[in-house]
Order: C-alpha cells, then structure tokens, then sequence
C-alpha cells in the first residue's frame, strides 16, 4: 500500500504504537458522572485525549405536540463538535458527518431505553466532543449511556463501545492519534454490556473475514473492560458521597 | 431539571427583606473556579464556574487576509454555543438572540480594553494576519452567564500560544505551539442585576428570572471602564449607574486577581 | 432448569442491567424487568425485596404520576371549565371545575380564576392517570389546599420518602425545628412557610444530597441544631 502524504514511516516500532501502548492496549480512560447540574442527566468520558461530555434532558414534554407518540418517548440525539475540539478550528453547526452519527448513536440507544415507560414525551441527548482524537462516537456513546443511568432513564443495560483498527498489518484496539489518519482499518463497535449483542458497527478500510471476527472479539473484550469501569464510577458517586460531606 | 418556574415573586419578596435566596450577600459572588489549558488541540483555553455556571472558552488561531480597513492588524471573533443541555430553555439550532448578545459583549471588553495587540499579530502587511477565534461554550447555566463568559475568554487568551507559521505554505502549523499571544491587559466584566431597588453581583437563574434589569461593565488593568451593556425591559437611575460603577471596578479587581499575570 | 437464585440483597446499590435474581420464582415489581429468567435492574438505585417481588427503588429520575398521589402544582393556564397544573413532571394534569368547587359555578357569568389563579400554588391528590399519561387532579381530599405565600422547592421524586422519613419523623424534625409549616408533594415539590424557611430549606437540601446514606437522621439533627 502506498504511504499519505504526511504518514511516519511506521505506526508499530518493536511491537509498541506511537503512544507507547501495546496492540491490545486502550489509553487512559478518564469517567466523571454527574457533572453538569440543570441537565437532568450527564456524563464525561475521556479516552486519552479525546474527550466527551453528554447530557440527558428529559423525559420532557415533546414538541411539537402534534408529533407526540402516544404509546412511546422520543429519543434525540444530537451529537457536536466544540470548534475548538480540533487542531484545525471546526465549523460550528451540523454537518454530514456529525448528522450521520447521531442516527446511529440514537439507534444503539433504542436498543436499550424504556420508550414506552414515558408516552407522549421526548428525551434529548446532547453530546458534545471538547476535545478529537480519534473514536469520538464511542467516548460519546458511552458518556450518553452514563448519562442515561445518571439521569434515572431506564435502560436494558449500559451500551459500551470502543474502536478497533488495523495499522501496519496489526489489530489495535483503541485507534488514536496518528493511527486514525494512517491506519488501515478504522472500526467503531458498541455492545449490550455483557451480552452478545453488537448495536453500532461502523467500519472503513480493507480487511479479510478472519482479522475481521478477531477484531470484533478484541472489541467486546474492552467494551467488557470500560464496563467495569462504568460500573464501578457509577457506584462510587453514590457511595463516594457520604464519606465526603461526613468530614 | 425543574420544569415549575422558579417563585418570580418569592426571590423578590426576599430581597425586600434583604436577603438573597442562597444567603449570600448582595456585592458576593459564588465560589469561581478558574482552569487553563483543559483542551490540548486549542491554542488556548479555560473552563470557568461561578456556583452551578460552567462555561468553557477555547482559542483557535488561523492564517487568514486582513480586514480592509486594518491592513496590518490580525483580528478576533468571538462566537458562542448555548449547548443545549445547559438550560431546560434551550433548543438547538441557530444562535439565540442570548447566544448573540454574549458573544459581543464579551467580544467587546476584549476589543475595547486593547486587550491583545493587534499590530503584532499580522504576518505579511496587507496580506496575510492571524485570526484569533475565540469559541465559548456554555455547559451550564445557573445565571451570570455573562461575567463567567467573559473570565472564561480572558483565562484562555493569557496562556494562548500560536501555533507556529510556516512562510513557505503561508499556513499555520498545528500540533506545534509558538509564541504566547501578544497581550496587553486583563478586562473583566461584572454584571449588576436590579430587583426592586436592589443592586447585586453574580445572580444566580432564580434570581434572574425575577430580574428588572442587568447592566454589564468591562473594567481593564487600571480600573477603567472599557465597555457597558445594559440588558432587561427595566431601568437604573442616575444614582444606581454610580453604584453599578463602583461596585464593577472593585468587584472586577477581585476577578482580576484570580487570572494568570500578563 | 436452572435454579432459582436471589443475587441482590435488601438496599444493594445496583446499576441498570444487574442481575437481580433468576429463576421463575422471583417478580420484578417498579425499576426491574425480565429478560428470560432473569430480572434485571432497569434503574440506577437501592434494592426492595417484598415476599417475591423485586424492585429498585431509583436514585434520580423524574415524576410519573400515580392515582392518589399528593402533589404540589403552579397553575400555568386557565381554560372556560378547567385549570391546566404544571406538577413537575413531563405530564401537565387538569383540574376540572367539577373537582375543585364544591358549589355551582355558571361558567356564562363567572371567569374561573376567582378560585385560582395563574401562578397560584396548590396542593392536589392525582385522580386518574391514563395510560397515555393524560393526568385528572382533585381537590376533593382532606388534604387538599390552595398554599399560600411560602417558599417552593424541588428535590428528586424518588427521595421523598427519605424526605418525609419512617412514620414521618424526618419531616416532624425539621417542623419542631425550625418552626415551619412544611408539605410535600410526591411530585418531589416542597413547600415551606414560616420564620426560618432558609434553614429548613438547607436540611431538605441535604437529605436530597444524602438519601441513600447512613445516619442520616442524626446530621440532619445537628444541623438544625447548629443553625438554632
């Protein structure tokens, strides 16, 4: 394959990426749960620098009333970039892109929420990337999760996702940095938390079937590793608290 | 969330009694926190929060041909994003009236107070400067969104470092930071709201949704104002400007004492 | 067949997805389902075990009502026969003329905002609720007032009933406190009224922060008597 313009000469040296992580090796993943105070709902996720901070508004009345659902809750899902979130400043406002991943961040969430717990309103999920490097949807999909839980909204379970990829011939997990611009394959994966069940899959790059089944194995085993995570910041913002305001 | 309106007419009962709904004094602000450098990919940036407000101002710097008018002088935009989670009033789409209104008044105590040096800021006389972005994101809104704003755009612009300028592509390099933003002063805005005959710093959003009117000073280095807006359908007296003045020169040097120095 | 099995204990902290029990034996009741045979968190909240029943009792969320719910409301609009009640949740409810005025109104010469008002708070029981969530109020309760003066404020419907406490002690607490007339509506809306509102309002406050703690009762005590 020949090399972009502006590619290092290789992404992998002795087994180790650019970042000094090894192949099956996330970068620090950073949770805070409950950070914003008027939204009914919110969640921060970091992977290493990428950085994503949702919002739960809702269950709320919908309108325009005339498309309430009766039987069922809205869900939107509106998913941004801050300008400044890039190296090169981003235009604010909606675009292709940003419009095609809230549709399939909203649609992994259908499989999960309670629509018909909370007829003829709306719940609004508002996602906003700080700060891009690499697998934004997924740091955005799981702060949505959170927030949903955060929020009280009832859900299946937590939706985790993460990337996976291919650079110079090796599987990664977690696509960063230079790997995004570079790399082979870039692939975006989110799972039912423990279960067998994939609810966004979005790949580009060439690959064959079996580094394809491999990365979708690596993929559910660190959606398996952030749900720990996930799980463990959510109790610990409810049984932090005590100790807290008991000094 | 609170979908019931906050008791327009009990904060205004309470300030006739003296008394602020969260027992603070009237010239008291809320706890402000001030953090720089929070997002790596801008040039400059600062997460602010004043009590449950939260706002976050980025920079970003681009190579781009000058005004007309100022040929040898870079330039600033200011621009903000009332993120829709941060108000249960909010929706999204193009900029509210609101929106606007901040961007500009925190775009003109910059402006206005010769915060940043222009004239060090352009590249090639007449053809190419630096235009400096500055992006404000407000997260969360519990009232004085404004003052946060603009503390907020001010943090972020005095640890601001250029990315580098590489003369052959005539474009910015990014990844590569250079030298620190060419700044001259620190303006502050602090804004006064009026309930009843009250004059009081920092409302918060139930106090606002009581409030007669608003007026927002800019005040730089020396103490001087650089730039007023009055905002609400009420009015101040004579008497009351010369009260807002006093109190937003001394209140935005207690401000101005939690920034990074020049 | 797989053995039944109860895996969650009385007043366990549980995140959405957690397997409670399994096993056909167990039900879930509020805040779980079934998946198969299991029953499963739907909420981030403590743990209910009754008999067979299962549920989660929710730590955040907002307020669905339920019939015979005592809520607080603000009147929001006014119509010919009916007042539309903003009750704080995503469901406005109605009051009907007929479930507020116990004599006979002649709409023709009477506008119905002599008995309320907009802006007018009340304290109403939930009447009816339908299952696509269009609310009926009544004022025909004992309870039921229109609240006068005092001061509004909102914590977490499902804390309420940490908020009210074991036979209400908590609410007598802070009433003997501090003196205030208190009401709280299921709806999570509070109202307080008296001299030193500004102190009762910092225990509610605190019991909406710490609901799901220990020893609850003995801060909120030294906190009233500090601010004594």
């Amino acid at each position: 394959m020949s090399k972009k313009v502006g590619a290092p000469e290789a992404l992998i040296v002795d087994g180790k990426r650019l970042d000094g992580r090894s192949p099956n090796e996330f970068r620090p993943i950073n949770i805070e749960i409950g950070t914003l105070k008027r939204a009914n709902g919110s969640a921060e996720f970091r992977f290493g620098n990428t950085y994503a901070l949702a919002g739960v508004m809702g269950p709320r009345p919908f309108h325009p009333k005339a498309l309430q659902d009766p039987q069922r809750s809205i869900v939107r899902v509106n998913y941004a970039m801050a300008p400044f979130s890039t190296k090169e400043r981003s235009k604010p406002g909606k675009s292709r892109r940003s419009t095609e991943i809230s549709k399939v961040i909203n649609e992994a969430l259908a499989n999960v929420i309670f629509a018909e717990d909370y007829p003829r309103t709306g719940i609004d999920l508002f996602l906003v990337i700080l700060q891009a490097d690499a697998s934004t949807r997924c740091a955005a999909l799981n702060a949505a999760s959170l927030a949903l839980a955060d929020a009280g909204v009832p859900i299946r379970d937590l939706v985790v996702s993460c990337s996976v990829g291919k650079v110079d011939g090796t599987l990664i997990l977690d696509v960063a940095g230079l790997e995004d611009n570079f790399g082979d394959v870039d692939m975006a994966v989110a799972t039912i938390a423990n279960q067998d069940k994939i609810v966004l899959l979005q790949m580009d790059g060439i690959i064959t079937k079996e580094e394809f089944m491999t990365l979708i194995d690596m993929a559910k085993k660190g959606c398996g590793q952030i749900y720990d995570m996930m799980k463990a910041k959510l109790y610990e913002k409810y049984v932090a608290t005590p100790a807290e305001e008991g000094a | 969330m609170v979908t019931l309106k906050p008791s327009e007419s009990y904060v205004r009962k309470l300030v006739e009694e003296k008394v602020r709904i969260d027992g603070r004094n009237f010239d008291q602000f809320r706890e402000i926190k001030i953090e720089t450098g929070v997002i790596e990919n801008a040039e400059g940036s600062a997460r602010v929060r004043i009590g449950n407000t939260m706002v976050i101002a980025g920079i970003k710097a681009d190579v781009h041909e000058p005004y007309p008018d100022t040929p040898n002088e870079g330039f600033i935009v200011v621009d903000c994003e009332m993120v829709p989670f941060a108000s249960p009033e909010y929706e999204p789409g193009p900029p509210s009236p609101e929106s606007v209104e901040l961007a500009r008044v925190v775009d003109r105590g910059i402006r206005e107070s010769g915060s940043i040096n222009t004239e060090k800021l352009c590249l090639i006389p007449g053809e190419l400067v630096w235009g400096i972005h500055i992006d404000l994101h407000v997260l969360d809104n519990d009232g004085n969104l404004i003052d946060a704003a603009a503390l907020a755009a001010i943090a972020a612009l005095l640890t601001a470092k250029l990315p580098l300028y590489d003369p052959d592509t005539k474009k910015a390099v990014y990844g590569k930071h250079g030298e620190k933003l060419p700044m001259k002063d620190r303006p502050v805005e602090v804004t006064i709201g009026k309930i009843g005959t009250t004059l009081m710093i920092d409302t918060n959003a139930e106090e606002e949704a009581a409030l007669d009117a608003r007026i927002t000073i800019a005040t730089n280095e020396d103490g001087n104002i650089c730039a007023i807006q009055k905002g609400g359908n009420g009015y101040f007296t004579t008497n009351e400007l010369e009260a807002a003045v006093d109190l937003a020169i001394a209140k935005g040097a207690e401000l101005r004492a939690m920034l990074p120095s020049l | 067949m797989e053995q039944a099995m109860l895996l969650a204990k009385e007043r366990q902290l549980v995140v959405p997805g957690e397997v409670l029990a399994k096993g056909f034996e167990w039900l879930p009741s509020a805040g779980c389902y079934r998946a198969n045979n299991e029953i499963r968190a739907k909420q981030l909240g403590l743990v209910r075990i009754k008999e067979r029943f299962i549920g989660v009792i929710p730590l955040a969320g907002v307020y669905v009502p339920r019939p015979g719910d005592g809520v607080i409301g603000v009147v929001n609009d006014i119509q010919p026969t009916f007042w539309i009640v903003d009750i704080n949740s995503p469901y406005d409810s109605i009051l009907q003329l007929g479930e507020a005025v116990g004599e006979y109104v002649d709409t023709t010469k009477t506008d119905i905002s002599v008995y309320y008002d907009i802006g007018d708070v009340i304290y109403a029981k939930v009447m009816a609720v339908s299952r696509s969530k269009s609310v009926q109020l009544t004022m025909n309760d004992y309870r039921a007032k229109k609240l006068i003066g005092g001061r509004l404020m909102h914590i977490t419907p499902s804390k309420v009933p940490r908020l009210i406490g074991r036979e209400g002690s908590m609410i007598e607490l802070i009433k003997n406190k501090t003196g205030c007339q208190i009401i709280v509506g299921q709806n999570g809306v509070v109202w307080l009224k008296g001299e030193k509102e500004a102190l009762a309002a910092k225990a509610v406050l605190t019991i909406e922060a710490e609901a799901h703690t220990e020893g609850l009762t003995d801060r909120i005590t030294k906190l009233l008597e500090e601010g004594v």
